[in-house]
Protein backbone atom coordinates (compact mmCIF):
# COMPACT_ATOMS: atom_id res chain seq x y z
CA UNK A 1 0.00 0.00 0.00
CA UNK A 2 1.44 3.30 -1.24
CA UNK A 3 -1.04 5.92 0.04
CA UNK A 4 1.43 8.74 -0.11
CA UNK A 5 0.43 10.46 -2.80
CA UNK A 6 -3.77 11.39 -1.94
CA UNK A 7 -2.11 13.21 1.30
CA UNK A 8 -0.94 16.61 -0.47
CA UNK A 9 1.64 17.74 2.79
CA UNK A 10 3.52 14.67 1.59
CA UNK A 11 3.44 15.48 -1.92
CA UNK A 12 4.75 19.02 -1.20
CA UNK A 13 7.44 17.34 0.48
CA UNK A 14 8.78 14.64 -0.90
CA UNK A 15 11.99 14.14 1.50
CA UNK A 16 9.73 14.41 4.41
CA UNK A 17 9.25 11.23 6.82
CA UNK A 18 6.44 11.61 9.19
CA UNK A 19 6.51 9.70 11.76
CA UNK A 20 4.49 11.33 14.75
CA UNK A 21 0.87 10.18 13.62
CA UNK A 22 0.44 9.52 17.85
CA UNK A 23 -0.07 13.02 17.90
CA UNK A 24 -1.26 13.54 14.89
CA UNK A 25 -2.32 12.56 11.61
CA UNK A 26 -1.94 14.23 7.74
CA UNK A 27 -4.75 14.77 5.81
CA UNK A 28 -5.84 13.25 3.08
CA UNK A 29 -7.15 15.25 -0.54
CA UNK A 30 -10.47 13.57 -0.26
CA UNK A 31 -10.30 15.75 3.25
CA UNK A 32 -9.60 18.71 1.99
CA UNK A 33 -11.74 18.67 -1.00
CA UNK A 34 -15.17 17.70 1.51
CA UNK A 35 -14.24 20.97 3.62
CA UNK A 36 -13.94 23.29 0.49
CA UNK A 37 -16.74 21.98 -1.00
CA UNK A 38 -18.88 21.87 2.09
CA UNK A 39 -17.82 26.12 2.85
CA UNK A 40 -18.79 27.06 -1.14
CA UNK A 41 -21.63 24.87 -1.55
CA UNK A 42 -23.60 23.97 1.36
CA UNK A 43 -22.35 26.32 4.05
CA UNK A 44 -24.86 28.08 6.21
CA UNK A 45 -25.80 27.69 10.33
CA UNK A 46 -27.36 24.14 10.55
CA UNK A 47 -30.59 23.93 12.64
CA UNK A 48 -31.41 27.38 12.25
CA UNK A 49 -32.88 29.02 8.88
CA UNK A 50 -35.71 27.85 6.86
CA UNK A 51 -34.27 28.98 4.03
CA UNK A 52 -33.19 25.94 1.96
CA UNK A 53 -28.72 26.60 2.63
CA UNK A 54 -29.50 25.79 6.18
CA UNK A 55 -31.08 22.81 5.71
CA UNK A 56 -28.64 22.04 3.40
CA UNK A 57 -25.89 22.28 5.96
CA UNK A 58 -27.76 20.74 8.54
CA UNK A 59 -28.20 17.91 6.15
CA UNK A 60 -24.53 17.52 5.35
CA UNK A 61 -23.74 17.30 9.66
CA UNK A 62 -26.35 14.91 10.07
CA UNK A 63 -24.90 12.58 7.40
CA UNK A 64 -21.71 13.36 8.64
CA UNK A 65 -23.09 11.80 11.77
CA UNK A 66 -24.83 8.82 10.57
CA UNK A 67 -21.32 8.22 8.60
CA UNK A 68 -19.18 8.42 11.54
CA UNK A 69 -21.37 6.86 13.51
CA UNK A 70 -21.28 3.60 11.05
CA UNK A 71 -18.17 3.23 11.13
CA UNK A 72 -17.61 3.22 14.80
CA UNK A 73 -20.30 0.62 15.30
CA UNK A 74 -22.93 2.20 17.04
CA UNK A 75 -26.03 1.43 15.70
CA UNK A 76 -27.86 4.43 17.25
CA UNK A 77 -26.40 7.86 15.96
CA UNK A 78 -28.07 9.77 17.96
CA UNK A 79 -25.59 8.44 21.04
CA UNK A 80 -22.54 10.32 18.83
CA UNK A 81 -22.12 13.67 20.65
CA UNK A 82 -19.27 16.03 18.10
CA UNK A 83 -17.15 17.63 20.19
CA UNK A 84 -13.75 19.28 19.75
CA UNK A 85 -11.79 15.51 20.01
CA UNK A 86 -10.92 13.17 22.80
CA UNK A 87 -9.99 15.50 25.75
CA UNK A 88 -13.28 18.09 25.66
CA UNK A 89 -15.16 14.00 25.25
CA UNK A 90 -13.46 12.97 28.55
CA UNK A 91 -14.01 16.22 30.19
CA UNK A 92 -18.06 16.21 29.11
CA UNK A 93 -17.81 12.64 30.77
CA UNK A 94 -16.18 14.01 34.12
CA UNK A 95 -18.39 17.34 34.16
CA UNK A 96 -21.12 15.66 33.52
CA UNK A 97 -21.75 12.62 34.42
CA UNK A 98 -18.82 12.31 36.84
CA UNK A 99 -20.13 15.82 38.79
CA UNK A 100 -23.06 13.93 39.02
CA UNK A 101 -22.75 10.25 39.99
CA UNK A 102 -19.74 10.70 41.89
CA UNK A 103 -19.58 11.64 45.73
CA UNK A 104 -17.98 11.95 48.47
CA UNK A 105 -15.89 8.25 49.93
CA UNK A 106 -16.83 7.18 46.05
CA UNK A 107 -14.11 6.00 44.38
CA UNK A 108 -12.23 6.42 40.69
CA UNK A 109 -9.84 4.10 38.85
CA UNK A 110 -7.16 5.33 36.52
CA UNK A 111 -4.54 3.71 34.92
CA UNK A 112 -0.33 4.36 35.00
CA UNK A 113 -1.03 4.07 31.21
CA UNK A 114 -3.34 7.07 30.91
CA UNK A 115 -2.14 10.32 28.70
CA UNK A 116 -2.97 13.11 30.79
CA UNK A 117 -6.61 13.95 28.84
CA UNK A 118 -7.84 10.56 30.61
CA UNK A 119 -5.84 11.20 34.16
CA UNK A 120 -6.37 14.58 35.02
CA UNK A 121 -9.97 15.07 34.46
CA UNK A 122 -10.41 12.18 37.21
CA UNK A 123 -8.22 13.45 39.53
CA UNK A 124 -10.00 16.71 39.76
CA UNK A 125 -12.92 15.29 40.18
CA UNK A 126 -12.04 13.38 42.82
CA UNK A 127 -10.68 16.05 44.38
CA UNK A 128 -13.80 18.24 44.09
CA UNK A 129 -15.70 15.45 45.43
CA UNK A 130 -13.69 14.28 48.24
CA UNK A 131 -13.68 10.76 46.36
CA UNK A 132 -10.51 8.73 45.64
CA UNK A 133 -8.36 8.30 42.58
CA UNK A 134 -6.67 4.70 42.38
CA UNK A 135 -4.37 4.49 39.78
CA UNK A 136 -4.21 0.84 38.25
CA UNK A 137 -0.26 0.00 37.90
CA UNK A 138 1.59 -2.01 34.81
CA UNK A 139 3.14 -5.18 34.63
CA UNK A 140 7.50 -5.18 34.05
CA UNK A 141 6.33 -5.29 30.34
CA UNK A 142 4.01 -2.19 29.85
CA UNK A 143 0.68 -3.88 30.26
CA UNK A 144 -1.83 -3.22 32.52
CA UNK A 145 -1.57 -5.44 35.57
CA UNK A 146 -5.25 -7.16 35.83
CA UNK A 147 -4.50 -8.74 39.32
CA UNK A 148 -4.26 -5.00 40.41
CA UNK A 149 -7.27 -3.62 38.53
CA UNK A 150 -8.96 -6.82 40.27
CA UNK A 151 -8.29 -5.53 43.77
CA UNK A 152 -8.74 -1.59 43.40
CA UNK A 153 -12.50 -2.33 42.19
CA UNK A 154 -15.62 -3.12 44.51
CA UNK A 155 -18.67 -1.78 45.34
CA UNK A 156 -17.11 2.06 45.27
CA UNK A 157 -15.95 1.89 42.05
CA UNK A 158 -18.13 4.91 40.08
CA UNK A 159 -15.69 5.08 37.19
CA UNK A 160 -13.04 3.05 35.58
CA UNK A 161 -10.88 4.91 33.09
CA UNK A 162 -8.63 3.68 30.78
CA UNK A 163 -7.09 3.64 27.17
CA UNK A 164 -7.85 1.43 24.15
CA UNK A 165 -4.17 1.79 23.24
CA UNK A 166 -1.23 3.78 25.26
CA UNK A 167 -0.22 6.83 23.44
CA UNK A 168 2.81 6.71 24.90
CA UNK A 169 4.05 2.54 24.73
CA UNK A 170 1.39 1.55 21.76
CA UNK A 171 0.07 -1.11 24.33
CA UNK A 172 -3.32 -2.37 23.14
CA UNK A 173 -5.66 -2.91 26.22
CA UNK A 174 -7.55 -6.18 26.85
CA UNK A 175 -11.00 -3.95 26.63
CA UNK A 176 -13.17 -7.64 27.12
CA UNK A 177 -11.68 -8.77 29.92
CA UNK A 178 -11.21 -5.28 31.85
CA UNK A 179 -14.73 -5.21 31.26
CA UNK A 180 -16.03 -8.11 32.28
CA UNK A 181 -13.66 -7.82 35.66
CA UNK A 182 -15.33 -4.60 36.01
CA UNK A 183 -18.94 -5.67 35.69
CA UNK A 184 -17.75 -8.53 37.96
CA UNK A 185 -16.95 -6.51 40.72
CA UNK A 186 -18.57 -3.29 40.49
CA UNK A 187 -21.54 -0.98 39.14
CA UNK A 188 -18.85 1.69 38.28
CA UNK A 189 -19.33 3.27 34.19
CA UNK A 190 -16.84 2.46 31.96
CA UNK A 191 -14.89 5.42 30.46
CA UNK A 192 -12.99 4.39 27.31
CA UNK A 193 -9.70 6.43 25.43
CA UNK A 194 -10.12 5.57 21.76
CA UNK A 195 -7.97 8.43 20.44
CA UNK A 196 -5.12 5.68 19.43
CA UNK A 197 -7.63 2.86 18.83
CA UNK A 198 -10.14 4.68 15.88
CA UNK A 199 -7.38 5.45 13.62
CA UNK A 200 -5.96 1.94 13.60
CA UNK A 201 -8.31 -0.95 13.47
CA UNK A 202 -11.84 -1.76 13.20
CA UNK A 203 -13.80 -0.31 16.53
CA UNK A 204 -17.32 -1.63 17.08
CA UNK A 205 -18.51 0.52 19.74
CA UNK A 206 -22.06 -2.00 20.49
CA UNK A 207 -19.73 -4.63 21.19
CA UNK A 208 -17.15 -3.35 23.65
CA UNK A 209 -19.13 -3.42 26.23
CA UNK A 210 -18.06 0.05 27.61
CA UNK A 211 -20.67 2.92 28.75
CA UNK A 212 -18.45 5.57 27.36
CA UNK A 213 -15.81 5.71 24.14
CA UNK A 214 -14.00 9.37 23.47
CA UNK A 215 -11.98 9.74 19.81
CA UNK A 216 -10.32 12.56 18.06
CA UNK A 217 -10.94 13.27 14.57
CA UNK A 218 -7.43 14.59 13.84
CA UNK A 219 -5.35 11.28 14.79
CA UNK A 220 -8.11 9.62 12.18
CA UNK A 221 -7.28 12.09 9.17
CA UNK A 222 -9.46 14.46 10.06
CA UNK A 223 -9.48 17.99 10.28
CA UNK A 224 -8.66 19.35 13.72
CA UNK A 225 -11.07 20.35 16.28
CA UNK A 226 -13.38 17.02 15.47
CA UNK A 227 -13.81 14.12 17.22
CA UNK A 228 -16.84 12.76 19.46
CA UNK A 229 -17.80 10.74 22.42
CA UNK A 230 -19.94 7.84 22.34
CA UNK A 231 -21.99 6.63 24.64
CA UNK A 232 -25.39 4.93 25.42
CA UNK A 233 -28.65 6.51 25.12
CA UNK A 234 -30.24 5.88 28.68
CA UNK A 235 -26.87 6.79 30.03
CA UNK A 236 -26.89 10.04 27.99
CA UNK A 237 -30.22 10.89 28.42
CA UNK A 238 -29.93 10.59 32.24
CA UNK A 239 -27.10 12.91 32.26
CA UNK A 240 -26.93 16.73 33.47
CA UNK A 241 -26.41 19.07 30.06
CA UNK A 242 -22.41 20.10 29.94
CA UNK A 243 -22.47 23.50 28.29
CA UNK A 244 -25.29 25.40 28.10
CA UNK A 245 -26.05 27.80 25.23
CA UNK A 246 -27.92 27.66 21.93
CA UNK A 247 -28.88 24.47 19.89
CA UNK A 248 -29.18 22.68 23.34
CA UNK A 249 -32.12 24.21 24.83
CA UNK A 250 -35.87 22.96 24.08
CA UNK A 251 -37.93 25.75 25.74
CA UNK A 252 -36.41 28.61 27.57
CA UNK A 253 -38.28 30.12 30.43
CA UNK A 254 -36.88 32.68 33.29
CA UNK A 255 -36.41 30.64 35.82
CA UNK A 256 -35.92 27.05 34.06
CA UNK A 257 -34.93 25.42 30.51
CA UNK A 258 -35.89 22.17 29.31
CA UNK A 259 -33.13 20.65 27.06
CA UNK A 260 -33.27 19.48 23.76
CA UNK A 261 -33.10 15.83 22.80
CA UNK A 262 -29.81 13.40 21.88
CA UNK A 263 -27.59 14.46 20.75
CA UNK A 264 -27.81 18.38 20.85
CA UNK A 265 -28.40 18.16 24.31
CA UNK A 266 -24.86 17.76 24.18
CA UNK A 267 -24.04 20.11 21.66
CA UNK A 268 -24.14 23.37 22.95
CA UNK A 269 -23.92 26.51 19.93
CA UNK A 270 -22.90 26.24 16.50
CA UNK A 271 -21.73 22.89 15.74
CA UNK A 272 -18.37 22.47 14.47
CA UNK A 273 -20.57 21.09 11.18
CA UNK A 274 -17.59 21.80 8.73
CA UNK A 275 -14.66 19.66 10.46
CA UNK A 276 -17.81 17.05 11.26
CA UNK A 277 -17.87 16.94 7.38
CA UNK A 278 -14.21 16.48 6.81
CA UNK A 279 -14.36 13.95 9.41
CA UNK A 280 -16.76 11.66 7.49
CA UNK A 281 -14.77 12.47 4.23
CA UNK A 282 -11.80 10.75 6.26
CA UNK A 283 -13.85 7.89 7.70
CA UNK A 284 -15.29 7.71 3.78
CA UNK A 285 -11.31 7.15 2.92
CA UNK A 286 -10.13 4.58 5.39
CA UNK A 287 -13.68 2.56 4.57
CA UNK A 288 -13.01 2.60 0.95
CA UNK A 289 -9.37 1.43 1.92
CA UNK A 290 -10.74 -1.26 4.59
CA UNK A 291 -9.94 -0.81 8.11
CA UNK A 292 -8.24 -4.40 8.02
CA UNK A 293 -5.92 -3.15 5.02
CA UNK A 294 -4.68 -0.38 7.35
CA UNK A 295 -4.15 -2.78 10.25
CA UNK A 296 -2.39 -5.57 8.12
CA UNK A 297 0.42 -2.49 7.07
CA UNK A 298 1.05 -1.08 9.95
CA UNK A 299 1.77 -4.11 11.50
CA UNK A 300 4.06 -5.55 8.60
CA UNK A 301 5.29 -1.59 8.91
CA UNK A 302 5.73 -1.78 12.65
CA UNK A 303 7.75 -5.58 12.41
CA UNK A 304 9.90 -4.34 10.42
CA UNK A 305 11.13 -1.10 12.15
CA UNK A 306 11.10 -3.01 15.37
CA UNK A 307 13.58 -5.42 14.31
CA UNK A 308 15.74 -2.94 12.46
CA UNK A 309 15.94 -0.60 15.48
CA UNK A 310 16.44 -3.92 17.84
CA UNK A 311 19.86 -4.82 15.95
CA UNK A 312 20.81 -1.18 16.62
CA UNK A 313 23.43 -1.45 19.99
CA UNK A 314 21.99 0.72 22.89
CA UNK A 315 18.73 0.71 21.56
CA UNK A 316 15.77 -0.05 24.21
CA UNK A 317 12.34 -0.29 22.95
CA UNK A 318 9.69 0.13 25.50
CA UNK A 319 6.45 -1.94 26.08
CA UNK A 320 5.09 -5.07 25.18
CA UNK A 321 5.89 -6.98 22.34
CA UNK A 322 5.81 -5.70 18.92
CA UNK A 323 2.56 -7.63 17.77
CA UNK A 324 0.66 -6.49 21.66
CA UNK A 325 1.43 -2.67 20.48
CA UNK A 326 -0.33 -0.70 17.96
CA UNK A 327 1.04 2.36 16.19
CA UNK A 328 4.02 3.14 18.30
CA UNK A 329 7.34 2.39 18.82
CA UNK A 330 8.84 4.22 22.06
CA UNK A 331 12.73 3.89 22.71
CA UNK A 332 15.97 5.33 24.09
CA UNK A 333 19.05 5.20 22.51
CA UNK A 334 22.40 4.56 24.78
CA UNK A 335 22.85 8.24 26.93
CA UNK A 336 21.70 10.40 23.70
CA UNK A 337 18.67 12.09 25.25
CA UNK A 338 15.58 12.01 23.03
CA UNK A 339 15.74 15.45 22.43
CA UNK A 340 18.61 15.59 21.00
CA UNK A 341 17.77 12.91 18.93
CA UNK A 342 14.64 14.27 17.72
CA UNK A 343 16.66 17.23 16.60
CA UNK A 344 19.25 15.25 14.33
CA UNK A 345 16.18 13.11 12.84
CA UNK A 346 14.86 16.81 11.87
CA UNK A 347 18.10 17.21 10.20
CA UNK A 348 17.47 14.00 8.33
CA UNK A 349 13.76 14.90 7.24
CA UNK A 350 12.36 12.35 9.95
CA UNK A 351 9.59 13.86 12.36
CA UNK A 352 9.58 11.70 15.71
CA UNK A 353 8.03 12.75 19.17
CA UNK A 354 10.26 13.22 21.83
CA UNK A 355 8.96 13.93 25.64
CA UNK A 356 7.26 12.86 28.02
CA UNK A 357 3.86 12.18 25.53
CA UNK A 358 1.72 13.68 28.25
CA UNK A 359 1.52 10.53 30.13
CA UNK A 360 4.30 12.00 33.25
CA UNK A 361 2.61 9.29 35.56
CA UNK A 362 3.90 6.71 33.05
CA UNK A 363 6.74 8.26 32.63
CA UNK A 364 7.55 8.39 36.15
CA UNK A 365 7.40 4.51 36.88
CA UNK A 366 9.33 3.55 34.10
CA UNK A 367 12.01 6.25 35.92
CA UNK A 368 12.47 7.87 32.58
CA UNK A 369 11.90 12.10 32.19
CA UNK A 370 11.81 10.97 27.87
CA UNK A 371 11.54 8.98 24.89
CA UNK A 372 11.44 8.76 21.30
CA UNK A 373 8.76 8.07 19.66
CA UNK A 374 8.12 6.94 16.23
CA UNK A 375 4.87 6.18 15.15
CA UNK A 376 3.17 4.71 11.80
CA UNK A 377 0.26 5.39 9.69
CA UNK A 378 -1.34 4.26 6.77
CA UNK A 379 0.72 6.92 4.13
CA UNK A 380 4.42 5.88 5.63
CA UNK A 381 6.35 3.10 4.41
CA UNK A 382 9.83 1.77 4.01
CA UNK A 383 11.69 4.70 2.79
CA UNK A 384 10.29 5.96 6.59
CA UNK A 385 12.01 3.11 8.36
CA UNK A 386 15.15 3.54 6.11
CA UNK A 387 14.88 7.09 6.91
CA UNK A 388 14.84 6.40 10.78
CA UNK A 389 17.33 4.07 11.21
CA UNK A 390 20.00 6.18 8.75
CA UNK A 391 19.25 8.96 11.40
CA UNK A 392 19.43 6.96 14.47
CA UNK A 393 22.80 5.92 12.96
CA UNK A 394 24.19 9.55 12.34
CA UNK A 395 23.04 10.41 16.04
CA UNK A 396 24.84 7.44 17.64
CA UNK A 397 28.04 9.20 14.90
CA UNK A 398 27.81 12.34 16.42
CA UNK A 399 27.22 11.03 19.66
CA UNK A 400 30.66 8.79 19.60
CA UNK A 401 32.58 11.75 19.08
CA UNK A 402 32.88 12.99 23.20
CA UNK B 1 6.91 24.59 5.32
CA UNK B 2 10.49 25.65 6.79
CA UNK B 3 12.64 23.51 5.93
CA UNK B 4 14.33 21.52 8.83
CA UNK B 5 17.82 22.65 9.58
CA UNK B 6 20.25 20.38 7.57
CA UNK B 7 21.74 17.29 8.31
CA UNK B 8 25.55 19.42 8.28
CA UNK B 9 23.91 22.30 10.85
CA UNK B 10 22.27 19.44 12.92
CA UNK B 11 25.87 17.94 13.38
CA UNK B 12 27.64 21.16 13.49
CA UNK B 13 25.17 22.12 16.63
CA UNK B 14 26.55 19.05 18.28
CA UNK B 15 30.12 20.77 19.16
CA UNK B 16 32.68 18.85 20.73
CA UNK B 17 32.25 20.84 23.88
CA UNK B 18 28.87 20.48 24.19
CA UNK B 19 28.99 16.81 24.39
CA UNK B 20 32.22 17.30 26.53
CA UNK B 21 30.08 19.10 29.25
CA UNK B 22 27.01 16.67 28.46
CA UNK B 23 28.74 13.81 28.78
CA UNK B 24 31.48 15.01 31.82
CA UNK B 25 29.04 17.66 33.38
CA UNK B 26 31.17 20.70 35.70
CA UNK B 27 29.82 21.63 39.09
CA UNK B 28 27.41 18.63 39.03
CA UNK B 29 25.79 17.83 42.82
CA UNK B 30 24.90 19.61 45.39
CA UNK B 31 26.19 22.05 47.80
CA UNK B 32 26.97 21.41 51.87
CA UNK B 33 25.02 24.53 52.98
CA UNK B 34 23.37 26.49 49.96
CA UNK B 35 21.75 29.76 50.56
CA UNK B 36 19.23 29.88 47.73
CA UNK B 37 17.90 26.84 45.88
CA UNK B 38 15.81 26.88 42.51
CA UNK B 39 13.73 24.09 40.62
CA UNK B 40 13.23 24.88 36.83
CA UNK B 41 11.13 22.51 34.39
CA UNK B 42 10.55 22.44 30.83
CA UNK B 43 7.05 21.03 31.52
CA UNK B 44 7.43 20.83 27.41
CA UNK B 45 9.95 17.66 27.85
CA UNK B 46 9.59 16.77 31.39
CA UNK B 47 13.32 18.20 31.58
CA UNK B 48 14.22 19.27 35.58
CA UNK B 49 17.12 21.39 36.84
CA UNK B 50 18.14 22.36 40.51
CA UNK B 51 20.12 25.29 40.97
CA UNK B 52 21.80 25.64 44.21
CA UNK B 53 23.65 28.77 44.80
CA UNK B 54 26.01 29.76 47.81
CA UNK B 55 26.15 33.73 47.88
CA UNK B 56 29.10 36.03 48.84
CA UNK B 57 27.45 39.51 49.85
CA UNK B 58 26.46 40.42 46.48
CA UNK B 59 27.73 37.62 44.26
CA UNK B 60 27.84 33.79 43.65
CA UNK B 61 30.87 32.16 45.75
CA UNK B 62 29.53 28.42 44.94
CA UNK B 63 26.81 26.72 43.06
CA UNK B 64 25.98 23.54 42.27
CA UNK B 65 23.15 21.95 39.64
CA UNK B 66 21.48 18.57 38.96
CA UNK B 67 18.60 17.42 37.11
CA UNK B 68 17.86 15.54 34.21
CA UNK B 69 18.16 16.96 30.59
CA UNK B 70 19.22 16.90 27.08
CA UNK B 71 22.74 17.81 25.76
CA UNK B 72 21.97 21.24 25.58
CA UNK B 73 20.44 21.66 28.96
CA UNK B 74 22.99 19.88 30.89
CA UNK B 75 25.87 21.30 28.79
CA UNK B 76 24.43 25.37 28.97
CA UNK B 77 24.55 24.61 32.89
CA UNK B 78 27.44 23.21 33.52
CA UNK B 79 29.67 25.79 31.31
CA UNK B 80 27.11 28.21 33.70
CA UNK B 81 27.97 27.03 36.72
CA UNK B 82 32.23 27.64 35.50
CA UNK B 83 31.28 30.89 34.48
CA UNK B 84 29.37 32.74 37.04
CA UNK B 85 31.03 31.08 39.98
CA UNK B 86 32.97 34.48 41.84
CA UNK B 87 31.18 36.93 39.24
CA UNK B 88 28.41 39.86 41.17
CA UNK B 89 25.05 40.02 41.00
CA UNK B 90 25.45 42.33 38.39
CA UNK B 91 27.92 40.77 35.86
CA UNK B 92 26.12 37.55 36.37
CA UNK B 93 23.03 39.87 35.07
CA UNK B 94 24.98 41.02 32.50
CA UNK B 95 25.95 37.83 31.12
CA UNK B 96 22.57 36.39 31.42
CA UNK B 97 21.26 39.45 29.10
CA UNK B 98 24.02 38.06 26.51
CA UNK B 99 23.50 34.81 26.74
CA UNK B 100 20.37 34.97 25.95
CA UNK B 101 20.91 37.46 22.44
CA UNK B 102 23.27 34.91 21.67
CA UNK B 103 20.34 32.36 21.83
CA UNK B 104 18.29 35.16 19.27
CA UNK B 105 21.02 34.79 16.86
CA UNK B 106 22.51 37.92 17.56
CA UNK B 107 25.94 38.03 15.72
CA UNK B 108 27.71 39.77 17.92
CA UNK B 109 27.22 37.69 21.32
CA UNK B 110 29.07 35.05 19.25
CA UNK B 111 32.01 37.08 19.22
CA UNK B 112 31.67 37.96 23.13
CA UNK B 113 34.61 36.52 24.93
CA UNK B 114 32.74 37.44 28.03
CA UNK B 115 30.51 34.10 27.06
CA UNK B 116 33.33 31.88 27.29
CA UNK B 117 32.72 28.13 26.15
CA UNK B 118 29.11 28.90 26.22
CA UNK B 119 29.50 30.54 23.15
CA UNK B 120 29.77 26.62 21.93
CA UNK B 121 26.05 26.73 21.94
CA UNK B 122 25.71 29.51 19.17
CA UNK B 123 24.11 26.75 17.01
CA UNK B 124 20.89 26.39 19.15
CA UNK B 125 19.91 29.74 17.67
CA UNK B 126 19.16 27.73 14.77
CA UNK B 127 16.47 25.94 16.73
CA UNK B 128 13.61 27.72 18.21
CA UNK B 129 12.64 24.43 20.08
CA UNK B 130 16.06 24.01 22.14
CA UNK B 131 16.21 27.03 22.84
CA UNK B 132 14.32 26.74 26.00
CA UNK B 133 16.62 23.43 26.72
CA UNK B 134 19.73 26.31 26.50
CA UNK B 135 18.13 28.79 28.97
CA UNK B 136 16.52 26.41 31.33
CA UNK B 137 19.57 26.53 33.79
CA UNK B 138 19.73 30.36 33.06
CA UNK B 139 16.26 30.65 34.51
CA UNK B 140 16.92 28.52 37.72
CA UNK B 141 19.68 30.25 38.41
CA UNK B 142 18.00 33.69 37.97
CA UNK B 143 14.91 32.65 40.12
CA UNK B 144 17.59 31.52 42.66
CA UNK B 145 19.64 35.11 42.82
CA UNK B 146 15.92 36.53 43.43
CA UNK B 147 15.96 34.83 46.49
CA UNK B 148 19.16 36.36 47.74
CA UNK B 149 18.26 37.59 51.28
Amino acid sequence: MNRRADFPLLVNNPGLHYLDSAATSQKPRAVLDALRDFYENSYANPHRGAYALSVEATECYHRARLTVARFLGVADPDCLIFTRGTTESLNLVAGSWGRANVAAGDEIVVTALEHHANFVPWQQLALEKGATLRVCELTADGRLDLDCMSGLLGARTKVVAFNHVSNALGTINPVADIVRLVRGKSDAAIVLDGAQSAPHFRVDFDRLGVDFYAFSGHKMLGPMGSGGLIGRRATLEEMPPWQTGGDMIEFVYDDRTTWNVLPHKFEAGTPNAADAVGLAAAVDYLDAIGMDAVLAHERSLMADAEARLQQVEGMRIYGPPVGERSGVISFTLADVHPHDLATILDGEGVCIRAGHHCAQPLMRRLDLSSTARASFYLYNDQSDIDALVAGIMKAKEIFATA
Amino acid sequence: MRPPESSAQTAALYQEMILDHYRRPRNKGTLESADAVAEMKNPLCGDEIVIEVAFDGDGVADLRFSGKGCSISQASASMMTQLVKGKSAAEIALLRTRFRDLMLGDLSAVDDATLGSLRSLSGVARFPARVKCALLAWNALENAMSRRG
